[in-house]
Protein backbone atom coordinates (compact mmCIF):
# COMPACT_ATOMS: atom_id res chain seq x y z
CA UNK A 1 0.00 0.00 0.00
CA UNK A 2 1.26 3.61 -1.52
CA UNK A 3 0.18 6.71 1.06
CA UNK A 4 -0.44 10.13 -0.32
CA UNK A 5 2.42 11.84 1.69
CA UNK A 6 2.27 14.78 -0.94
CA UNK A 7 -0.88 16.66 1.28
CA UNK A 8 1.59 17.29 4.71
CA UNK A 9 3.84 19.33 2.17
CA UNK A 10 1.10 20.76 0.96
CA UNK A 11 -0.05 21.82 4.23
CA UNK A 12 3.13 23.15 5.63
CA UNK A 13 3.62 24.96 2.38
CA UNK A 14 0.08 26.83 3.02
CA UNK A 15 1.25 27.16 6.28
CA UNK A 16 4.49 29.05 5.36
CA UNK A 17 2.65 30.69 2.42
CA UNK A 18 -0.06 32.43 4.94
CA UNK A 19 2.70 33.41 7.27
CA UNK A 20 5.09 35.56 4.69
CA UNK A 21 1.57 36.85 4.33
CA UNK A 22 0.89 37.88 7.42
CA UNK A 23 4.33 39.08 8.10
CA UNK A 24 4.07 41.40 4.63
CA UNK A 25 0.64 42.81 5.63
CA UNK A 26 1.57 43.63 8.79
CA UNK A 27 4.87 45.38 8.16
CA UNK A 28 2.00 47.38 5.27
CA UNK A 29 0.52 48.43 8.46
CA UNK A 30 -3.04 46.47 7.37
CA UNK A 31 -3.58 44.43 10.37
CA UNK A 32 -7.17 43.62 9.75
CA UNK A 33 -6.29 42.04 6.33
CA UNK A 34 -2.93 40.00 7.98
CA UNK A 35 -5.89 38.67 10.16
CA UNK A 36 -7.88 37.69 7.44
CA UNK A 37 -5.49 36.10 5.51
CA UNK A 38 -4.37 33.77 8.38
CA UNK A 39 -7.78 32.73 9.15
CA UNK A 40 -8.59 31.67 5.57
CA UNK A 41 -5.41 29.55 5.11
CA UNK A 42 -6.44 28.39 8.40
CA UNK A 43 -9.74 27.15 6.80
CA UNK A 44 -8.90 25.60 3.75
CA UNK A 45 -6.11 23.92 5.85
CA UNK A 46 -9.41 22.95 8.12
CA UNK A 47 -11.07 21.15 4.62
CA UNK A 48 -8.03 19.01 3.82
CA UNK A 49 -7.89 17.85 7.57
CA UNK A 50 -11.47 17.10 8.15
CA UNK A 51 -11.94 15.02 4.88
CA UNK A 52 -9.19 13.07 6.39
CA UNK A 53 -10.70 12.09 9.62
CA UNK A 54 -14.10 11.37 7.98
CA UNK A 55 -12.30 9.00 5.97
CA UNK A 56 -10.63 7.21 9.01
CA UNK A 57 -13.76 7.25 10.89
CA UNK A 58 -15.36 5.55 8.20
CA UNK A 59 -12.39 2.88 7.77
CA UNK A 60 -12.58 2.36 11.43
CA UNK A 61 -16.22 1.86 11.11
CA UNK A 62 -15.89 -0.99 8.66
CA UNK A 63 -12.90 -2.91 9.95
CA UNK A 64 -14.62 -2.72 13.72
CA UNK A 65 -18.36 -4.06 12.65
CA UNK A 66 -20.08 -0.42 13.47
CA UNK A 67 -22.61 -1.03 11.02
CA UNK A 68 -23.49 2.42 9.25
CA UNK B 1 4.32 -0.57 4.56
CA UNK B 2 8.02 -0.81 4.57
CA UNK B 3 9.26 0.32 8.40
CA UNK B 4 11.47 3.23 6.41
CA UNK B 5 8.26 4.81 5.09
CA UNK B 6 6.67 5.05 8.13
CA UNK B 7 9.84 6.29 10.05
CA UNK B 8 10.67 8.91 6.93
CA UNK B 9 6.90 10.43 7.25
CA UNK B 10 7.16 10.59 10.88
CA UNK B 11 10.61 12.64 10.97
CA UNK B 12 9.12 14.62 8.08
CA UNK B 13 6.16 15.73 9.84
CA UNK B 14 7.99 16.39 13.06
CA UNK B 15 10.56 19.00 10.82
CA UNK B 16 7.38 20.50 9.26
CA UNK B 17 5.88 21.28 12.25
CA UNK B 18 9.24 22.81 14.01
CA UNK B 19 9.33 24.82 11.06
CA UNK B 20 5.78 26.11 11.31
CA UNK B 21 5.25 26.07 15.11
CA UNK B 22 6.66 30.05 15.86
CA UNK B 23 4.62 31.62 12.92
CA UNK B 24 1.28 29.16 12.96
CA UNK B 25 0.76 27.62 15.85
CA UNK B 26 -2.95 26.60 14.55
CA UNK B 27 -1.72 25.10 11.33
CA UNK B 28 1.12 23.49 12.90
CA UNK B 29 -1.24 21.56 14.86
CA UNK B 30 -3.57 20.31 11.57
CA UNK B 31 -0.23 19.23 10.28
CA UNK B 32 0.16 16.88 13.68
CA UNK B 33 -3.08 16.01 12.89
CA UNK B 34 -3.09 14.78 9.59
CA UNK B 35 0.13 12.91 10.19
CA UNK B 36 -1.24 11.14 12.82
CA UNK B 37 -4.29 10.29 10.88
CA UNK B 38 -2.05 9.08 8.05
CA UNK B 39 -0.57 6.66 10.46
CA UNK B 40 -3.42 5.12 11.78
CA UNK B 41 -4.86 4.91 8.25
CA UNK B 42 -1.98 2.39 7.59
CA UNK B 43 -2.25 0.43 11.09
CA UNK B 44 -6.14 -0.13 9.87
CA UNK B 45 -5.09 -2.09 6.86
CA UNK B 46 -2.98 -4.64 9.47
CA UNK B 47 -5.56 -4.41 12.06
CA UNK B 48 -7.89 -5.37 9.23
CA UNK B 49 -6.37 -9.02 8.67
CA UNK B 50 -6.09 -9.40 12.61
CA UNK B 51 -9.87 -9.25 13.31
CA UNK B 52 -10.03 -11.75 10.09
CA UNK B 53 -7.99 -14.14 12.30
CA UNK B 54 -9.81 -13.67 15.02
CA UNK B 55 -12.94 -14.48 13.96
CA UNK B 56 -11.64 -17.22 11.73
CA UNK B 57 -10.37 -18.92 14.92
CA UNK B 58 -14.00 -17.84 16.80
CA UNK B 59 -15.36 -19.60 14.10
CA UNK B 60 -13.20 -22.93 14.00
CA UNK B 61 -13.56 -22.97 18.00
CA UNK B 62 -17.52 -22.54 18.13
CA UNK B 63 -17.64 -19.12 20.03
CA UNK B 64 -21.04 -17.51 20.35
CA UNK B 65 -20.75 -14.91 16.96
CA UNK B 66 -21.94 -12.10 19.07
CA UNK B 67 -19.56 -12.69 21.96
CA UNK B 68 -17.06 -11.89 19.20
CA UNK B 69 -18.44 -9.11 17.67
CA UNK B 70 -18.94 -7.54 21.02
CA UNK B 71 -15.17 -7.89 21.44
CA UNK B 72 -14.02 -6.54 18.60
CA UNK B 73 -16.75 -3.17 19.34
CA UNK B 74 -15.02 -2.88 22.21
CA UNK B 75 -11.69 -2.86 20.82
CA UNK B 76 -13.16 -0.56 18.13
CA UNK B 77 -14.25 2.03 20.78
CA UNK B 78 -10.71 1.86 22.64
CA UNK B 79 -8.93 3.13 19.80
CA UNK B 80 -11.12 5.58 18.96
CA UNK B 81 -11.28 7.04 22.31
CA UNK B 82 -7.28 7.07 22.28
CA UNK B 83 -7.17 8.91 18.94
CA UNK B 84 -9.24 11.53 20.45
CA UNK B 85 -7.97 11.97 23.83
CA UNK B 86 -4.10 12.24 22.31
CA UNK B 87 -4.77 14.89 19.63
CA UNK B 88 -6.50 16.96 22.30
CA UNK B 89 -3.86 16.24 24.66
CA UNK B 90 -1.42 17.58 22.01
CA UNK B 91 -3.52 20.59 21.89
CA UNK B 92 -2.53 21.14 25.70
CA UNK B 93 -6.57 20.39 26.80
CA UNK B 94 -5.17 17.84 29.53
CA UNK B 95 -9.28 17.83 31.24
CA UNK B 96 -11.01 17.22 27.95
CA UNK B 97 -8.30 14.59 27.41
CA UNK B 98 -9.26 12.98 30.52
CA UNK B 99 -12.94 12.89 30.07
CA UNK B 100 -12.87 11.44 26.15
CA UNK B 101 -11.11 8.68 28.03
CA UNK B 102 -13.22 8.37 30.70
CA UNK B 103 -16.08 8.13 28.44
CA UNK B 104 -15.03 5.61 26.69
CA UNK B 105 -14.50 3.27 29.40
CA UNK B 106 -18.19 4.15 30.25
CA UNK B 107 -18.94 2.98 26.75
CA UNK B 108 -17.48 -0.21 26.54
CA UNK B 109 -18.82 -0.91 30.09
CA UNK B 110 -22.21 -0.67 28.52
CA UNK B 111 -21.53 -2.78 25.98
CA UNK B 112 -20.46 -5.53 28.23
CA UNK B 113 -23.53 -5.66 30.22
CA UNK B 114 -25.28 -8.41 28.53
CA UNK B 115 -22.13 -10.43 28.57
CA UNK B 116 -22.31 -9.96 32.26
CA UNK B 117 -26.08 -10.70 32.63
CA UNK B 118 -25.86 -13.91 30.55
CA UNK B 119 -22.60 -14.69 32.85
CA UNK B 120 -24.75 -14.26 35.90
CA UNK B 121 -27.92 -16.26 34.89
CA UNK B 122 -25.73 -19.23 33.81
CA UNK B 123 -24.15 -18.96 36.88
CA UNK B 124 -27.78 -19.01 38.88
CA UNK B 125 -28.62 -21.76 36.65
CA UNK B 126 -25.69 -23.84 37.74
CA UNK B 127 -26.67 -23.20 41.73
CA UNK B 128 -30.56 -23.65 41.40
CA UNK B 129 -30.43 -27.67 39.81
Amino acid sequence: MFIDTSILFQIAGIGIIVAMLHTILKQMGKEEYAQFATLIGFIIVLVFVVNSIAELFQQIKSVFLFRG
Amino acid sequence: MNMLEIVGLAIIASILVLLLKDQQPTIAFLLVIVTVIYLLSIFMSYIKEIILLIQYLGEKAGVNDSYLTVIIKVIGIAYIAEIGATIVRDAGLESIAAKVEILGKILILLLAIPIFKTLIETIINFFSI
